[in-house]
């Protein structure tokens, strides 16, 4: 489990990073934390030519506060986030699901950045930030765009993203003093990927309800019935409603119970706190 | 001549000698080691389950550095007969010629300076398969008209048991029956430090040197001879420091005929690491089988007759020296457990498929065997509606009948049995959770108690391994002890540690005899070239034999200290104590120390006529039974099942075990923990999947095959009784494996006793979230049909 060979570029500033992208007609790579691709590297799934090293420019490190929202870079670390590094949109929100992923010693390295552009299908982050209604700002050399999270991911392990583009910063939006949020994840032990995932965020001060179903095999998937019965209740909804609608995603009885329980215990954390 | 133990005896809470250096990180592993020239070894493996190899193109640019089967002329594959009736032998090359039988399998050996570089050019070697359907399930596998895995056998059978009893007689007056299907998954057994090889050729000592990570170097010496037609002079076997066993390293594998060979083809030290995923696919290799169990008994769940099929998922290949056959053996001799009922039918089949040949693991059959007896005494507990730790108890063999030979003529030699459940009972507060039970949980989860209790027979020998028909029968064991010239001493024995700790263990032993302080022993292990003939470290026999060769060398070395020391002291060799490295006779005392100094360079001190024998003492060791020692325990878990998710928590685990007499507690506590750990895994995660069709391995990372970590593992509870055996030295019976085997039954039976209220039962382990949720599901659509 040795990688095949390649070259490996640390490029001083996200500009020359940029212009490295914009010249390696896709045989380029960006690595930051490697928690990912480091293993397929290994397992030689992954064979890039060069390896672009994102992990120290500075134009990535940065966490802003905005007016109405935070801005963190695209490769502040998982483990930054859990100590409490991020400024947070509705308390504890991302310090908790930040100490869910993995293990420390992959928080350590892994970046949010780098685990939206990898889209696995059963990451926190790809979840949690649907529901949160985060937008991701993306350069290219020679231009920039910003993309809604429910619009980032189009299917496991494949996003919007071109190849010549660097996710930047997660930009989420702030939340009133009296936002809610849950998450709840059903793992086989912990560390591991999730087998569902369910992640609600209310704010009804600013009529903001989401409610989303991760892990199912793809992109999260928003929930807008049960999300608007608890916008309108403020209560849990009924088994009928979320089944009926978590069952349009996940097939088998068993799949449905489970990816049911996350999404009714992610929103019982909302209506009850 | 008599010695006063010392405080670093037999019973001492003694911390392990080996510990330090791996603390430090100052061990040294096979992947540690560094010789001059070495180059590493990758392998080309077969991408296929089954296929005719129809050609093998090697690399043009590295024609000399990619070998295939045909390059190894003269190289015989590797073979276990038995000599038992009906057993069929299979022919395993080290490198595949005509065939791929699992996928995995070695096809090429290549080399470079790099193991990168390796990789590198085995993925450059193109290999043309034809690919032929594949024998994945087991029991599809031993029916008539099967795709055969070895084509001139007529069928998949390696080996079909069949032991008889008059069920039918029982049969007729049983008032309960109760029938199960059982299921355990394949597992690969995952130690720390995979497997490793690296050899060279010493010009010096004209000896092929294989340093590997074994815990039989004296066997691998001989198998390797054996493949590569060597005098056992011409090869030294050295296992260095060994990141855990577990069974997984008790067999020749090719990787180590192969690299010896190349080795010494190319005049060139070569090293082979076993990476993870290699290990995944190619190690997926044990625990799989299949049970159909039909037990009787009376009105009150007293067992009467158990009547059984056992299917175990044998592999490709036969493993060598312990054969194909020793699962299924041990699994039929086992099944009856520690139970007192007088009859048995089992018939076994040790089937042929194309997966991985199976080797033994940490239990050898018993953890499926334990699982399908206490699962069935669960099932005759809910029957009679009774308390299973109740009927469990009445069950037992009870003390008063020790000695007592079972049903499959197993000689259990000492012990309380149904005390081990009392205990365990009361140590988890059956009663407490039994009450507990008839309130809801405030979380909404079913809580459930489980019970498991086994036997391990351990430092089994010469009578019961030549029944099993091996190629090779373990006897007795060999030690060395010596004093130095600096009066302090060393053991040499040609078993292993590789964490058991017997290491420290065997030092204990020569502690309490010499009374001389553990400080002062240093143990020597591991290499053939240093010590005397063992078959090694496997079926719990460590402790026993190799602690039971010290125990007797460092006696006869004892009573030759103390002559000397009479001499030194002007006294009667029986008037002079061993005392805290001092020999003390009627007046005065003389060290260790000088004793060793007298003897090796002032012989002038000693008597004219002295004993020339020498302070270096090798004994050999063989307990006086060979049918083994039966430890026994009892687990007991306390479960909380998730009824949405599936998930299984376990609140609680009590071990209540009797070992015989205890050496160092500390290391048994640890063993305990480990094994049921590894028990644990069995029971709730572990499970090496294939696809039906085509036999791919889908769990060939670390992502798919999960294990259990600290999180997942309860805060053990162990607590032990000690009855001596009556036929070992100081009493003593093996325990290595023993924890392993409980777990799955005891916390399946929890899950169960907390899904009863559900109707619902889990039958296969591991009990992953799936199987309980189905399991929910099915008992909730039964229920509702059953109501309409």
């Amino acid at each position: 489990m040795k990688p095949a060979r390649f070259e490996y570029r640390r490029p001083d500033d996200l500009a020359s990073a940029l212009e490295l992208l914009a010249a390696g007609d896709d045989g380029c790579k960006l690595i930051a934390g490697g928690q990912s691709l480091g293993p397929m590297l290994n397992l030689r799934l992954a064979r890039p030519r060069t390896l672009v090293d994102v992990s120290r420019l500075n134009a990535l490190r940065r966490i802003e506060q905005t007016e109405d929202a935070i801005r963190i870079g695209a490769a502040v670390t998982h483990a930054e986030i859990e100590d409490g590094g991020a400024p947070e949109p509705i308390a504890g929100m991302l310090s908790t699901v930040a100490r869910g992923i993995a293990y420390r010693a992959v928080r350590n390295r892994g970046t949010i950045g780098g685990s939206i552009a990898h889209a696995d299908p059963a990451a926190d982050w790809i979840c949690l930030l649907v529901a949160a209604g985060a937008r991701v700002h993306v350069r290219r050399s020679g231009g920039s765009r910003v993309i809604p999270m429910r619009a980032f991911m189009l299917g496991p392990y494949t996003t919007v993203l071109d190849a010549c583009e660097i996710v930047t910063t997660v930009e989420i939006p702030k939340r009133s003093a009296g936002a809610r949020w849950g998450y709840f994840k059903v793992c086989r032990k912990v560390g591991e990927f999730a087998d569902a995932i369910g992640a609600a965020v209310v704010d009804s001060e600013r009529r903001y309800c989401q409610v989303v179903l991760g892990a199912s095999g793809g992109e999260p998937k928003l929930l807008p019935r049960t999300a608007f019965e608890l916008a309108r209740t403020a209560a849990l909804p009924s088994q009928d409603v979320i089944d009926g609608e978590v069952g349009a995603f996940v097939p088998g009885a068993v799949g449905r119970r489970m990816f049911g329980a996350a999404v009714r215990r992610a929103i019982a954390q909302v209506v009850e706190s | 001549m008599t010695a006063v133990g010392t405080s670093t005896g037999i019973g001492a809470r003694v911390e392990r000698k080996e510990d330090a250096r791996h603390l430090l990180g100052e061990a040294r592993f096979v992947g540690d080691l560094f010789v001059p020239g070495l180059w590493e070894v990758a392998f080309v493996r077969s991408p296929l389950a089954h296929a005719r190899i129809r050609g093998i193109r090697k690399p043009r640019e590295f024609e000399d550095r990619v070998f295939i089967a045909r390059d190894m002329t003269g190289v015989r594959p590797i073979r276990a007969n038995s000599s038992l009736p009906t057993y069929k032998a299979s022919d395993f090359p080290a490198l595949a010629d005509r065939k791929v039988l699992f996928a995995g399998q070695c096809v090429a050996i290549c080399i470079a300076k790099t193991r990168a570089d390796a990789e590198d050019i085995a993925e450059a070697v193109e290999l043309d398969l034809e690919e032929l359907p594949a024998v994945v399930d087991s029991l599809a596998a031993k029916e008539p008209g099967s795709t055969l895995v070895h084509e001139d056998w007529g069928d998949n059978l390696f080996l079909t048991t069949f032991h008889d009893g008059d069920v039918a007689s029982i049969a007729a007056r049983a008032e309960v029956v109760v029938e199960r299907e059982y299921r355990t998954a394949r597992q690969c057994m995952m130690p720390m430090e995979g497997k490793g090889v690296l050899a060279y050729w010493d010009a010096r000592s004209e000896q092929l040197v294989v340093h590997t990570s074994t815990q039989v170097p004296h066997l691998i010496r001989t198998g390797l001879c054996e493949a590569l037609g060597l005098d056992q002079a011409d090869v030294r076997v050295v296992a260095p420091d060994v990141g855990g066993g577990f069974g997984y390293k008790c067999v020749l594998q090719p990787e180590e005929i192969s690299v010896s060979w190349l080795a010494r083809k190319v005049g060139r030290p070569l090293r082979w690491t076993e990476d993870r995923r290699e290990h995944l696919v190619a190690g997926a290799n044990t625990r799989q089988h299949h049970y159909k169990v039909k037990a009787y008994s009376d009105g009150s769940g007293r067992l009467l007759a158990l009547d059984a099929e056992i299917t175990v998922d044998v592999g490709a290949y036969s493993v060598w020296p312990f054969t194909a056959c020793l699962e299924a053996a041990q699994a039929g001799g086992n099944l009856p457990g520690p139970y007192d009922f007088g009859v048995y039918r089992c018939r076994t089949w040790s089937v042929a498929t194309n997966k991985p040949p199976f080797t033994p693991y940490r239990g050898v059959a018993r953890p499926g065997v334990c699982f399908a007896i206490e699962l069935t005494m669960d099932a005759i507990a809910r029957a009679v509606g009774r308390e299973p730790a109740d009927v469990r108890r009445e069950n037992l063999v009870p003390a008063a009948a020790m000695p007592y030979t079972n049903v499959a003529k197993k000689y259990y030699d000492s012990g309380d049995y149904p005390a081990s459940v009392a205990n365990a009972a009361e140590l988890i507060g059956l009663r407490r959770i039994r009450a507990r039970q008839q309130t809801l949980e405030p979380d909404g989860r079913l809580i459930g108690i489980g019970f498991s209790t086994f036997t391990e027979q351990t430092a089994h020998g010469t009578a019961v391994f030549a029944a099993w028909g091996l190629p090779l029968v373990p006897g007795y064991e060999q030690a060395m002890v010596k004093i130095t010239p600096s009066g302090t001493v060393e053991i040499r024995s040609g078993n292993h540690s590789f964490g058991q700790g017997l290491e420290t263990t065997i030092a204990q032993i020569a502690s309490e005899i010499l009374s001389v302080p553990i400080d002062l022993i240093r143990v020597r292990m591991g290499d053939t070239g240093e010590t005397p003939y063992s078959t090694g470290a496997y079926a719990s026999r460590g402790m026993v034999m190799a602690g039971g060769a010290v125990s007797k060398a460092a006696e006869v070395l004892a009573g030759r200290l103390c002559r000397h020391a009479a001499h030194l002291l002007q006294c009667r060799p029986h008037e002079v104590t061993l005392r805290e490295g001092k020999a003390a006779g009627v007046r005065g005392e003389v060290s260790i120390r000088e004793i060793a100094n007298a003897w090796y360079l002032r012989p002038d001190q000693l008597a004219c006529d002295v004993d020339t024998l020498g302070l270096e003492v090798t004994e050999g060791y063989k307990p006086d039974i060979d049918s083994g020692v039966f430890t026994y325990a009892t687990h007991a878990a306390v479960v909380a099942v998730d009824l949405e998710t599936g998930a299984v928590e376990i609140l609680d685990y009590v071990i209540f075990e009797d070992c015989g007499r205890r050496v160092n507690p500390m290391i048994l506590e640890g063993q305990a923990y480990g094994g049921a750990a590894q028990g644990i895994g069995t029971a709730l995660f572990e499970e090496s999947l294939y696809d039906a069709t085509t036999g791919q391995p889908l769990t060939s990372t670390l992502l798919d095959y999960v294990l259990p970590g600290p999180t997942e593992l309860p805060d053990f509870r162990v607590s032990s009784a000690e009855t001596l055996s009556p036929y070992t030295r100081h009493g003593i019976k093996g325990v290595g494996e023993g924890a392993a085997i409980a777990p799955a039954g005891a916390v399946v039976n929890a899950i169960n006793d907390a899904l009863r209220p559900l109707g619902a039962e889990i039958a296969e382990v591991p009990a992953t979230p799936h199987r309980i949720l189905a399991a929910i599901l099915a008992a909730g659509e039964g229920a509702r049909s059953g109501a309409g």
